[in-house]
């Protein structure tokens, strides 16, 4: 197809998709929002009030950058894993699948519902957060990169999670087992730095703690590891799990007989 | 006129073993209204998923207006327009949705799909249903929303694998004649069906399939022209002596019911002449079977065991 025609498969795609996760809102917006903002009074109110300084700032300001990160990630991962795996459960993947779309253009319009997903739940977690503290922005730009290549990287793994995915139980497992737990031993709650030497080297095969390091810095100009370093691995994963979700989807694995 | 669909040597081996297709040939002229005709389980579906791309072949070569679909792949999806025997719609999405966004994928702007969506949606009796999630349809309209969806890019070959299958007999009457109505167009079909009288009243070329091989392909008419024996079924007055016939094969199945096989070479006049000879009156007639039907029959006489063959092989 001419790139004009690539333009609109791929708003087709990105139209259905941002209308899948509006249409269900209460099941894609509003559980988030809740979450975060019980971690917002638990840890940032009342525990957090307790803790004192972290890096310099009080708590509550340390976390949120974190726990906007935190949603970001998860609603990234799981809106690509149920709607594709959803597709592929109702067969209605085959739409696509029959027509001239590159596959280019299919891993971008899921991608990019993804993104708009995670960004949209961070902008609404954002907002919940200035009823908590004061948000402050230190480099506006490195905040709206890191959270669009974070996105895109939870997005696209998302998506290898659902072409393997047999059961919906399968489109479970990596965020419970994988993604949770680097989440919260990813730098969240607290600055690597406090932790034994073993454990912060430990810390940093964790490519979590190089996002939240990353978008922390955006926010309070401060982070465990160098930015250099954060957009290197943030640019290896994508591209890593791009050409995976590329080669997954041309050759059909899960897709085609 | 060009070959709108040109398969050579088509061969698919699924994981396990299964082969369902054992070296295909088949050619279908553009404007042609096509049957692919088989048992379940033949390799019809296969061939249709490996033609639009679901299914990956495994040796052979398919060709949609001369454009490869190994070189030329999105090129060949453009010409093909496909409803799916199962439904394959996202179920929660209204109908306008499912095909303004189908328009999309092939690169259809926007405000032209909702036109054409309109019109299809009309043509097909579904317009009042158009803000409705798709799950709240009957099976019937179902049917009809995937036909709608497989023509929002006009495609040049239209192919329908059992798409009136549980349809019932008025609707799918008004179905026939919208086929017909888009092949009048030069709309290429193909389709695939159990219904025999289906493929008799609509097609003129047809191919049968049986375990993954093509048994039969020709024109309907020369395939008719094989029918060496019908059989008609006679039904006579209430209380009339057994009938008995010279010459031919016949079947008293009760008192006032009588079949009989009436060769190529015989006459059915001859039938009559003899029960008027014996005071028998005769009430009715009909075939016993479709004339397609009983080909098919002989042609795929050992269907029931590549059924089973490939259930045990799970399928397509």
């Amino acid at each position: 197809m001419s790139s004009a025609r690539n333009m609109i498969a791929l708003k087709s795609i990105l139209h259905k998709e941002v209308h899948r996760f509006m249409r269900i809102w209460v099941q894609t917006l509003v559980p988030p929002a809740i979450t975060i903002s019980l971690y917002f009074v638990i840890f940032g109110s009342l525990i957090g009030s307790r803790i004192g300084d972290m890096g310099g700032f009080d708590y509550m300001s340390f976390i949120v950058p974190g726990l906007i990160m935190m949603s970001v990630i998860t609603n990234s991962y799981s809106n690509v894993a149920s709607s594709f795996f959803s597709a592929k459960w109702q067969r209605n993947v085959e739409e696509m699948l029959v027509a001239p779309v590159p596959n280019w253009v299919i891993v971008a319009g899921y991608v990019g519902g993804g993104m708009a997903r995670g960004i949209l739940v961070g902008c609404i977690v954002t907002f919940i957060a200035l009823f908590f503290t004061d948000i402050q922005v230190h480099n506006i730009w490195i905040i709206i990169i890191t959270v669009s290549l974070t996105s895109a990287t939870f997005a696209l793994g998302g998506l290898i999670n659902a072409i393997f995915a047999g059961s919906f139980d399968d489109i479970s497992i990596i965020p419970t087992f994988i993604l949770t737990p680097l989440t919260y031993l990813g730098g969240v709650f607290y600055s690597i730095s406090l932790l034994p030497e073993f454990w912060q080297g430990v810390s940093q095969i964790n490519p979590i703690v190089y996002m939240v390091n990353a978008f922390r810095y955006g926010f309070l100009g401060i982070s465990d590891v160098s930015l250099t370093l954060s957009f290197s691995v943030l640019g290896a994963f994508i591209v890593t799990l791009y050409v995976i979700a590329m080669t997954l989807i041309t050759k059909g694995i899960g897709l085609r007989s | 006129m060009h070959k709108a669909l040109e398969i050579t040597g088509l061969e698919k081996t699924y994981k396990g073993g299964f082969q369902a297709l054992k070296g295909i040939d088949l050619t279908v002229q553009q404007g042609d209204f096509f049957a692919l005709l088989g048992p379940n389980g033949a390799g019809k579906s296969t061939t249709i998923g490996v033609i639009t791309s679901l299914v990956n072949k495994t040796q052979g070569e398919v060709k949609v207006f001369g454009h490869d679909i190994d070189k030329e792949l999105e090129t060949a999806k453009s010409f093909l327009g496909l409803v799916p025997q199962e439904f394959n719609f996202n179920q929660f999405e209204s109908l306008m949705k499912i095909l303004v966004n189908q328009a999309g994928y092939y690169g259809v702007e926007r405000s032209i799909a909702i036109q054409r969506a309109e019109k299809y949606l009309k043509q097909l009796e579904l317009w009042d249903k158009r803000d409705d999630a798709a799950r709240m349809l009957s099976g019937g309209m179902k049917r009809r929303l995937m036909i709608a969806r497989a023509l929002m890019h006009e495609p040049q070959v239209l192919i329908l694998d059992e798409p009136t299958a549980g349809v019932d007999i008025e609707l799918r009457r008004s179905m026939w004649e919208f086929l017909r109505e888009l092949n009048s167009q030069g709309i290429t079909i193909i389709l695939t069906t159990h219904y025999l009288e289906e493929a008799e009243m609509l097609c003129r070329n047809i191919a049968i399939i049986d375990s993954g091989v093509i048994v039969e392909n020709t024109d309907m008419k020369s395939l008719l022209a094989k029918l060496d024996v019908e059989t008609i079924v006679l039904d006579l007055k209430e209380g009339s002596a057994e009938p008995k016939f010279e010459e031919f094969c016949y079947r008293v199945i009760d008192d006032h019911t009588v079949e009989v096989d009436v060769k190529k070479s015989q006459r059915i006049n001859d039938v009559f002449a003899q029960l008027t000879e014996q005071s028998i009156d005769v009430l009715s007639m009909r075939n016993k079977s479709n004339r397609l039907e009983e080909l098919f029959i002989s042609l795929v006489g050992s269907g029931a065991n590549s059924e089973k063959a490939n259930k045990s092989a799970g399928g397509q």
